[in-house]
């Protein structure tokens, strides 16, 4: 029983942290520093916590739990994708008057939610963290609550992303029903071809899953929901939760209906295209950088999808090679846009980028990098991750998939490379405000260190994520 | 005299289920009938976990049953608070308000 308790640690420290930080942001007067202070705190010492432990497969909880090398690597993704969103937008947060101490507090609940997500080999567990991440991510939609386009936001999340869960939980009944069992391992064993109940339930399970990492066609949330939270909120949207669906997709390929992926890879490759045709198509007229980076994160999540599509080993591989580029992508992008002030607002237009390269070049060379990786110029990061991805679905023989994914990597191009010529070739010169925002530079610097330096040693990661699966 | 068996709670939760989804893309007039709708949604499925789980003898179901019920009422609670602040800064709750942002 202790020994059960020593594997759920990073779970048990998290949640308790998260009490006792509540207690203190209520008791403690003007607490957002404090609380703010000490999420970080937490979110680091449970990333030492889980690289401490082993992560050999141990099941418990009558086999509900599941803790092996697959979901500690994406627990640790998540933790410090979130550890450097949380920081870059500190200073975001305190002028756009959204210090309340529980924005990091609810953050650190959907992160709860999303190590039961990983890390669940039970469809009970496996809705329960779902839910727990979903209920927060509303009320994170809509914190800035005084405004309209926030609120907005958070209804229309509520609304779509309730429906979805709805879907997925009538996936699971089925399911339940079908083969007489909520445990992953026992569903594998029960579900074959010939049972179609089954089938039916697995659409339904991958609808709601799809919703969740906004792949098309469920992905009519993500422009609105971007564009109306506040900056702050849409990165941790961007990045967190995306990596978490990801993992929970591949998990479910992987165990649960690894007897019926024919069926499963089938509408994968459908929602693959859709989303990288869509992505590429619909960012062109976006005038928005938030909404245009929603449209990218849409064309993103297709290349992820190609990739776990294939149904196979090289494939998963290449999916979750391709989400950490793209985490760190995302995390530079969005941190650019916290130095974007000007008249003591935060701009969000690509209009207000125009002609910046004049007066701050390391703020222009540094989204030119982001933003050539995005597009997946060599030698950058991104290039190196859709080289993985194809690489992985030519090798499965999926010709169509292959072909449409470079053609829409070609159309997509073209809006990457119009911020950039809006940034460098305008002729309207726009100053932005002095922004003291350190951990913001430093993830901008980080994260396009990173982005150039790939190409020198990529088999880092690969050999990182390759292990994952050794077992 | 029919003998009501588990083809017969399926379609009922199946009914339920599909009246929940068409209450939310055919309602134009207000996002609380849409609240109701996602209720609709979670009965039907406890409906058939119920169903399945006496029928097939494992009680599994219901003990996911009970806390689908959980979760239901945490969700109506926050759907509730987020129409509330919307209803403040908009002043109106009918769905064909809710266009702010397009494109």
């Amino acid at each position: 029983m202790i020994n059960n308790l020593n594997i759920l640690l990073p779970e048990i420290f998290l949640s308790l942290s998260i009490f006792s930080i509540l207690m203190l942001g209520v008791f403690i007067k003007k607490s957002f520093n404090i609380v703010f202070n000490l999420t970080s705190l937490i979110l680091i010492l449970t990333i030492a916590i889980i690289l401490n432990n082993p992560n050999n497969e141990v099941k418990i909880f009558l086999d509900s739990f599941i803790r092996d090398s697959f979901s500690n690597y994406f627990k640790i993704l998540i933790l410090i994708s979130s550890l450097f969103v949380l920081n870059s937008s500190k200073n975001f947060i305190t002028e756009n008057n959204l210090d309340k101490f529980e924005y990091p507090i609810i953050i650190l609940l959907s992160i709860l939610g999303m190590f039961f997500m990983v890390s669940s080999n039970d469809l009970i567990l496996f809705y329960l963290g779902l839910e727990l991440q979903s209920l927060s991510l509303y009320i994170l939609a809509s914190i800035d609550r005084d405004n309209l386009r926030s609120s907005e936001s958070g209804i229309k999340y509520f609304v779509l992303s309730a429906l979805s869960s709805g879907l997925l939980l009538y996936g699971c009944s089925l399911l339940y029903g079908f083969t007489g069992s909520t445990n992953f391992d026992l569903i594998a064993n029960q579900l074959t071809k010939e049972n179609v109940g089954a089938v039916f339930a697995m659409v339904f399970i991958l609808v709601g899953l799809a919703f969740k990492i906004s792949a098309v066609p469920f992905h009519m949330w993500t422009p609105d929901v971007y564009e109306g939270a506040p900056t702050s909120i849409t990165n941790y949207f961007a990045v967190v939760p995306k990596v978490a669906g990801l993992a929970l997709l591949i998990k479910f390929m992987l165990i649960p209906f690894s007897n019926i992926l024919l069926e499963w890879q089938t509408i994968l490759i459908f929602i693959s295209i859709a989303s990288m045709i869509l992505g590429a198509v619909a960012a062109i007229v976006q005038k928005n950088i938030k909404r245009l980076l929603a449209y990218s994160s849409i064309g993103h999540i297709g290349y992820a999808l190609a990739g776990v599509a294939t149904g196979e080993i090289s494939g998963y591989e290449s999916s979750i090679i391709y989400i950490s580029i793209y985490v760190i992508m995302n995390i530079g992008a969005f941190s650019c846009l916290y130095l974007l002030k000007k008249d003591g607002q935060y701009k969000e237009n690509i209009f207000d980028l125009s002609g910046i390269s004049k007066k701050h070049p390391l703020l222009a060379i540094s989204l030119l990098i982001i933003l050539f990786s995005m597009a997946g110029v060599p030698p950058l990061g991104g290039f190196f991750a859709k080289f993985y991805i194809f690489t992985a679905v030519l090798e499965k023989e999926m010709y169509a998939l292959a072909i449409i994914g470079l053609l829409t990597t070609v159309i997509s191009a073209f809006y990457y490379l119009k911020i950039i010529k809006t940034i460098y070739f305008d002729d309207s010169f726009i100053t932005l405000e002095k922004v003291k925002n350190k951990t913001a530079k430093v993830s901008i610097f980080l994260s396009c260190s990173i982005l150039l330096t790939f190409f020198l040693y990529p088999a880092i990661l690969s050999n990182i994520v390759s292990s994952l699966f050794a077992n | 005299m029919i003998e009501i068996g588990l083809g017969h709670y399926l379609s009922l939760g199946a009914i339920i289920f599909f009246l929940g989804i068409l209450g939310i893309f055919l309602n134009r007039k207000n996002v609380i009938v849409i609240l109701m709708s996602i209720e609709l949604i979670l009965l039907a499925v406890n409906i058939n976990l119920i169903s399945f789980s006496i029928f097939s003898g494992d009680i599994v179901g219901q003990i996911f049953t009970m806390l689908i019920l959980t979760i239901a009422a945490a969700e109506a609670a926050i759907g509730l608070a987020i129409i509330l602040i919307y209803y403040r800064n908009r002043g109106s709750i009918r769905v064909e308000d809710i266009h702010g942002m397009k494109g």
